[in-house]
C-alpha cells in the first residue's frame, strides 16, 4: 500500500468532518474521492499531505508513519483548486520552486523543469508569470510544480473544479495519460461523478465523514453498496421499495405484469439519448433513458400514457 | 458637466490646502538663495539632519520588523488577543505626539518605573535614545496597517504549497510570503520614514532641543522661525529640503511602483 489512512477523526469546532476513516490506496494507482461537499473528502486529502492535522488516527506513506510529520517532510505533490501560483514567480521559477530548495545543481534543474514544461505542454511559456495564463495552464503548471519533487504520492484537491467543462474534459484526458506514463500514486478529490469514473481505477465514495464504499467504477456503479452510492454514483429512481437506474427502465405501450403506469410530461432529445420524463399515477416524477432510436420506434409522444417495467432494481435493506 | 465641475473642486481643493503653503516655501526659498544655501550647510543644520536621518532610519528598521510580525499575527495567529492587538495598534494614530513625549518624560524621569537609566548615567531623556523612541511611538501602526490588508488577500495557499513542496516555515516566508507583501511594506516603510522625518510635537517635549546635538531637523525649523528676527531665509531653506525629500519620495514611487504590479 502505498499510502495508508487508519482510524481518522477530524472534529472542526463542533463540526464532524471525518469519523473514524480508514483506506488503503495502492501503490500506482489512481484513486478518486468522491462525495458532495461537506462529505470530509478535501480534509482527508489535506490530512494525507499534512495541510491539516487529524485529531486521532494515523497516515502511513510507503508504509512509513508520517502522521506527526509537517507537510514539508513527507515529499507529497499538492494540487489545488484555485491553483495556489506563485504570484510574483515566472513559470519556470514556480515549476522550480521545489528544486531550488532542495538546492539541486542550476544544470539539473533548468533540464527538469523543461522537461516538466514539455510535459504539460507550457514550454513557450516559462517567461510569462501565472496572471498572464488561463486557468488550464495554470492548472497545468501546478501539476507540474507539484511533479518536478517526484513526489511518492500525487494528491490533488478538485484540480479541475474552476475550470470550464471543455478545458476540465481535456485535462481529465490529459491527467489520465500522464499517469499511464509515470504511473505516480494519485489521489484526486472530486464531487463529479464522472470526473472520477472517467479518470480512476479505484473510486471511495464519501459522505458525511465516513466512505461508503471502496471499488472499481464499474463495481460502485453496478453493486452499489447503499442507498446513497446508489444515488450518489449514477441517476437512481425509488420505484416502489427498490432503487432503478433510468436506463434500466422497460417502456412498453401495453400494461404488463408488474409495469407501473405513467404519463410522458416531456421528452429531451440529448443526441444518440433520449430523456423520457414521466409522471406516475402516485404523482412521483421519474425519468427513462432510452436510444434515439427506440424512442422513435415506439412512436412516444408527450401526453401519452405508457407503462414502465424495471428490467434490474436494487433493493437496500 | 457634473464630473467636470467635482474635478476643479477636487484640483482646487488641493491647490488651496496643499500646493498653495508649498509653492510659497519655494517662492521665499528662491528669494534668498543664499541665505538659504547658507543656513542648510550650517554645521548645526547639517548635524540636525544628520540626527534626523538616524533616528528615522531606526525607526523604520524596527517598526518595518515589529510590523510584519504584528500583521502576521493578526492576520493569522490564532492566539488569544488578536482583536485586542488589531486595535491597540492605531493608538499611535489617535494620541497626540505631545502626550506622548510627556508620558516618555514621566516614565523616564526621576520618579518614573524607568528612572534607573538615568540615574545610572545611562542618558535617555534629552539624549538620542528618548528621540528614537518617541518617534518609534509615533510611527508604529504604518507598516503594520498596510501589510494586513495584503495578508488577507495573498491567502494561504501559496504558503501551503510551499510547504508541500519542502519549503520550511522561514523559507516560505522570504520566498513567498515577504516577495508577495512587498510593496505593502514599501508603502508603509514610505509613511514611516515620512513621518519620522517629520515628527515635531513628541520630539519637542524629549528632546531639550540642544543645538547640534540633541535638535533635529523640524526643531530646527522651529528655531530658525521663532529666533527669526526678520530673517526668515534659514526656516525657508531647511524647510525646503523637508519638503523636497517628500516629493522626490513620492515621485520615486509613482515611478516605481506600476512596472511591478502588471504581474
Amino acid at each position: 500500500m502505498s499510502i495508508s489512512v487508519q482510524r481518522i477523526t477530524k472534529q472542526f469546532d463542533d463540526y464532524v468532518a471525518l469519523r473514524d476513516v480508514s483506506v488503503d490506496v495502492a501503490k500506482g494507482s489512481l484513486t478518486a474521492l468522491l462525495g458532495p461537499s461537506g462529505s470530509g473528502k478535501s480534509t482527508l486529502l489535506r490530512i494525507v499531505a499534512g495541510l491539516e492535522t487529524a485529531d486521532q488516527g494515523s497516515v502511513f506513506i510507503d508504509g512509513e508513519d508520517v502522521t506527526k510529520r509537517p507537510p514539508q517532510e513527507r515529499g507529497v505533490g499538492f494540487v489545488f483548486q484555485h491553483y495556489a501560483a506563485f504570484k510574483h514567480k515566472t513559470v519556470y521559477d514556480n515549476v522550480a520552486f521545489g528544486l531550488k530548495i532542495r538546492k539541486r545543481p542550476k544544470a539539473e534543474i533548468a533540464e527538469r523543469v523543461n522537461k516538466l514544461l514539455k510535459l504539460v505542454q507550457l514550454e513557450g511559456l516559462a517567461k510569462r508569470y501565472p496572471a498572464q495564463l488561463s486557468g488550464g495552464q495554470r492548472q497545468r503548471m501546478g501539476l507540474a510544480r507539484a511533479l518536478a519533487i517526484d513526489p511518492s504520492v500525487l494528491l490533488l484537491d478538485e484540480p479541475f473544479g474552476a475550470l470550464d467543462a471543455r478545458v476540465r474534459a481535456e485535462l481529465r484526458e490529459w491527467l489520465r495519460r500522464l499517469h499511464d506514463e509515470t504511473h505516480t500514486t494519485t489521489v484526486i478529490v472530486t464531487h463529479d461523478q464522472e470526473e472520477a469514473m472517467e479518470v480512476a481505477d479505484e473510486v471511495a465514495v464519501m459522505s458525511s465523514g465516513t466512505i461508503e464504499q471502496v471499488g472499481s467504477p464499474r463495481d460502485v456503479y453496478e453493486r452499489p453498496a447503499n442507498e446513497f452510492v446508489m444515488q450518489f454514483v449514477g441517476q437512481a429512481h425509488r420505484h416502489g421499495d427498490a432503487f432503478v437506474r433510468p436506463h434500466d427502465f422497460e417502456i412498453l405501450l401495453m400494461p404488463a405484469e408488474s409495469a407501473a403506469e405513467v404519463m410522458i410530461e416531456r421528452i429531451v432529445h440529448l443526441g444518440f439519448e433520449v430523456r423520457v420524463e414521466l409522471i406516475r399515477m402516485d404523482g412521483e416524477k421519474v425519468w427513462a433513458q432510452v436510444t434515439r432510436d427506440r424512442c422513435e420506434e415506439l412512436e412516444l409522444e408527450e401526453g401519452q400514457i405508457i407503462y414502465i417495467r424495471a428490467l434490474s432494481e436494487r433493493v437496500f435493506a | 458637466m457634473g464630473r467636470l465641475t467635482l474635478r476643479w473642486v477636487a484640483l482646487g481643493y488641493l491647490g488651496l490646502i496643499l500646493v498653495g503653503p508649498i509653492a510659497m516655501m519655494v517662492w521665499r526659498t528662491a528669494e534668498d538663495l543664499d541665505g538659504a544655501w547658507a543656513a542648510i550647510t550650517e554645521p548645526d543644520t547639517i548635524a540636525a539632519f544628520k540626527l534626523t536621518l538616524l533616528v528615522a532610519g531606526i525607526a523604520v528598521v524596527v517598526n518595518t520588523v515589529f510590523g510584519i510580525v504584528c500583521a502576521l499575527v493578526i492576520v493569522r495567529g490564532n492566539i488569544r488577543g488578536r482583536g485586542f492587538l488589531n486595535a491597540f495598534i492605531d493608538l499611535p494614530l489617535s494620541l497626540s505626539p505631545v502626550v506622548v513625549g510627556f508620558s516618555l518624560v514621566v516614565l523616564y524621569g526621576l520618579n518614573g518605573w524607568f528612572s534607573w537609566f538615568q540615574t545610572n548615567g545611562y542618558e535617555i531623556l534629552f539624549a538620542t535614545p528618548s528621540i528614537v523612541l518617541a518617534t518609534i511611538f509615533v510611527t508604529l501602526p504604518f507598516v503594520a496597517r498596510e501589510v494586513v490588508p495584503t495578508l488577507r488577500e495573498i491567502g494561504t495557499e501559496q504558503e501551503q504549497a510551499a510547504h508541500t513542496l519542502g519549503a520550511s516555515g522561514w523559507q516560505t516566508f522570504w520566498r513567498i510570503t515577504l516577495p508577495s507583501i512587498r510593496w505593502a511594506v514599501v508603502y508603509g516603510v514610505v509613511l514611516t520614514a515620512a513621518r519620522a522625518i517629520g515628527e515635531y510635537g513628541a520630539v519637542a517635549i524629549v528632546s531639550g532641543n540642544i543645538v547640534g546635538e540633541t535638535q533635529t531637523a523640524t526643531l530646527r525649523v522651529d528655531d530658525a522661525y521663532q529666533f527669526a528676527y526678520g530673517n526668515y531665509a534659514p526656516a525657508y531653506g531647511i524647510s525646503f529640503v523637508l519638503a523636497a525629500t517628500a516629493i522626490v519620495v513620492l515621485v520615486l514611487m509613482i515611478v516605481v511602483q506600476p512596472k511591478e504590479s502588471r504581474h
